[in-house]
């Protein structure tokens, strides 16, 4: 078979090579090259610890992705996506703990209850225009908080609840490299899915939506279905994303699902760019790794001898940062990272006859 | 009797802080149509300038109040200019996250200069502010609430009816176009209302400061407290934020005083999760909202 190689013209005949992901066979190489340095390579080169990192930041991606469906997609904004995360841990944790459900079964469990809790506040929204949703789920943030702190025969209150140590077929899953391959075996199932359903009907009618939904409506999408279905599918990643992190992190308290985690999801896609899967993943992967770097500036600020009194927290700066980072994407690239790299990869491929 | 009473005081003085805050809200939404995130760390800045002038450098009250009055005007006003404008055109939802990602900036900014901590101002109401109705005592702190958040409501609405830069505001907030071509300068009006916003943010900072001392953290929760209150009336109405914002204040005190003062913090979006479904353009709201 002859590789495919970039035509120096558009020849395609038919839809379906419209909509293809890969242009050229190079894509699909690399893409296989990728994934075995993702399972075969990676796990094995670095030390537990990069693992951690790598393995948060396989959770947050999913999530992220979600998220970007909602808001890249279909133009609709939340703000409760850190209550939703939540949500799906909690959910995970009880149904483990209480009812000993294995873990996996739990995770699905977890995201589908959080897609039915993201309905409840989603419902408000179908009606009306999105800006209507943004404080709709602001208010489930919130009150999402309150029953994760007070409800405590359920939740444990603040003190949370404690996981036990996860396996599957009878395999511990408690190194950081064995969840590994959970997590990025979830990564890619669900950016498959991702990508598939912006590329097809479904995908089609959220960008309808976000672009103009009068039109969309005039041209038979039934809106308020399809609004409803975005908000489902991006709460269900939300909650398996969080059910997957409780089980992994196993200990789950109220503190990590603020209206912060909210903000931070939402820095993510626009540092990664609104409306792009791939972005997601460069979001996702720019902000666990800028939490890294302020926690370790913080440690080596504090261990200077001189700068030992003063009280050196790492919340206000991280808050600041990530404000700073949404600030000045909007402003001066509202569409991210992805097209950044977007941008790098058609300069090589024209060069040396770019413009 | 009393107990309820004291609550009824209680409730309207919060009530009207709300009103004040919700004010400032629905300022910058009925002139630019952008949901303002940042409402809270507006309302620290304010508390905080207040602060650092009174009992840092001691300067005199009167001044005080005049010169944070003024910075937030000031501020207002450079935050528009600075972050809002360069988006001027692109679509909503980016203006409305640009907001969401100041408020997270300012708040880092606050907590990181400020730390997390209660500060309090120095006393300064006069107590002949102070007086009783049957046994219920009420504060110099009620009284001024009141009398403050009322003075500013009367200021406000003199100044939209009849100053001509408040019938520029009313035209823009009615169509934006229609007042751009009949030679309203629409960008000066966006700046305007941002300007105005940093005040009265300010003043209710301060207000809530005097009542419950000042704290990062509370401040920014208030801040996002106005959303109950504005959907409540209506986000288009100035009267239905007043009337949202004493509804709330009243719903807030009378929860926290006969079921529990944890409640006190959800209830208001409790509320506004029921109205959204029910009556979603609010109590005093336009009616027509688009359908999609």
């Amino acid at each position: 078979m002859r590789l495919r190689l970039r035509p120096c013209g558009n020849y395609r005949e038919k839809y379906e090579e419209e909509l293809g992901i890969f242009e050229t066979d190079f894509g699909r190489l690399s893409l296989i090259g990728g994934l075995i340095l993702l399972f075969f390579v990676i796990p094995f080169v670095f030390k537990s610890y990069t693992l951690y990192i790598l393995n948060h930041v396989g959770i947050y991606v999913i999530a992220a992705v979600g998220l970007n469906l909602l808001i890249g997609f279909t133009g609709l904004i939340s703000l409760g996506h850190g209550a939703f995360f939540g949500v799906g841990a909690y959910t995970a944790a009880i149904l483990i703990t209480r009812l000993h459900v294995p873990f996996l079964p739990a995770i699905f469990a977890g995201g589908l209850f959080t897609a039915a809790v993201g309905l409840i506040f989603g419902i408000p929204s179908a009606r009306l225009k999105h800006l209507y949703l943004t404080i709709s789920t602001l208010a489930g943030q919130f009150i999402l908080e309150y029953i994760f702190v007070q409800w405590k025969s359920l939740t444990g209150g603040t003190e949370g609840i404690i996981l036990p140590e996860p396996t599957l077929f009878g395999i511990s899953l408690k190194s950081d490299r064995a969840f590994f391959y959970v997590i990025f075996a979830f990564f890619v199932l669900f950016l498959w899915i991702a990508k598939n359903i912006v590329r097809t009907k479904y995908g089609r009618a959220f960008m309808a939506i976000r672009d103009n939904a009068q039109a969309a409506e005039g041209m038979g999408i039934p809106i308020f279905r399809y609004k409803l279905l975005s908000f489902a599918i991006s709460s269900f990643y939300a909650g398996f994303a969080g059910a997957l992190w409780a089980v992994y992190v196993r200990s789950v308290t109220p503190e990590p699902f603020t209206f912060f985690l909210s903000i931070e999801f939402i820095a993510m896609i626009i540092i990664g760019g609104l409306g792009s899967i791939t972005g997601s993943v460069f979001g996702a992967i720019f902000i666990t790794l800028l939490n890294e770097f302020l926690s370790q500036l913080a440690s080596y600020l504090m261990n200077i001898k001189g700068l030992t009194g003063a009280t050196l927290t790492i919340a206000p700066l991280r808050e600041f940062f990530f404000g700073l980072i949404i600030v000045l994407f909007l402003i001066f690239r509202p569409r991210g990272v992805a097209e950044l790299w977007r941008r790098v990869k058609t300069s090589f491929t024209l060069w040396p006859f770019s413009h | 009797m009393d107990f309820l009473l004291q609550l009824v005081v209680q409730g309207l003085s919060i009530g009207c802080l709300y009103a004040l805050a919700a004010l400032g809200f629905v300022m910058i939404f009925k002139a630019t149509k952008v949901l303002n995130f940042a409402h809270g760390e507006l309302l620290a800045i304010g508390a905080f300038i207040f602060l650092v002038l009174s009992v840092w450098l001691k300067l005199p009250i009167y001044a005080v109040f005049l010169l944070t009055l003024v910075g937030c005007f000031l501020l207002g006003f450079v935050i528009e200019r600075l972050f809002l404008r360069p988006m001027i055109g692109e679509a909503l939802i980016l203006i409305i996250m640009l907001t969401v990602g100041l408020a997270a900036m300012f708040k880092g900014l606050l907590l990181f200069i400020f730390s997390g901590n209660t500060f309090v101002y120095p006393n300064f109401l006069s107590p002949h502010l102070a007086f009783k109705i049957g046994k219920v005592i009420v504060s110099p702190v009620y009284t001024a609430t009141f009398l403050i958040t009322l003075a500013f409501l009367v200021i406000f609405g003199l100044f939209f009816k009849y100053s001509s830069q408040g019938i520029y505001m009313r035209s823009v907030a009615d169509n934006q176009i229609a007042a751009l071509s009949l030679g309203v300068k629409v960008r000066r009006v966006f700046a305007i209302s941002w300007a105005i916003a940093g005040l009265v943010c300010a003043m209710s900072g301060v207000i809530l400061g005097i009542i419950n001392g000042i704290n990062v953290h509370e401040l920014s929760k208030m801040g996002l407290k106005v959303f109950p209150v504005v959907i409540l009336g209506g986000l288009e109405s100035i009267v239905g934020a007043i009337l949202g914002g004493l509804i709330i204040g009243f719903i807030e005190t009378f929860v926290s005083g006969y079921f529990s003062t944890s409640l006190r913090d959800v209830v208001a979006y409790i509320v506004l999760v029921i109205i959204l479904m029910v009556r979603p353009y609010g109590l005093f709201g336009l009616e027509e909202i688009e359908r999609v």
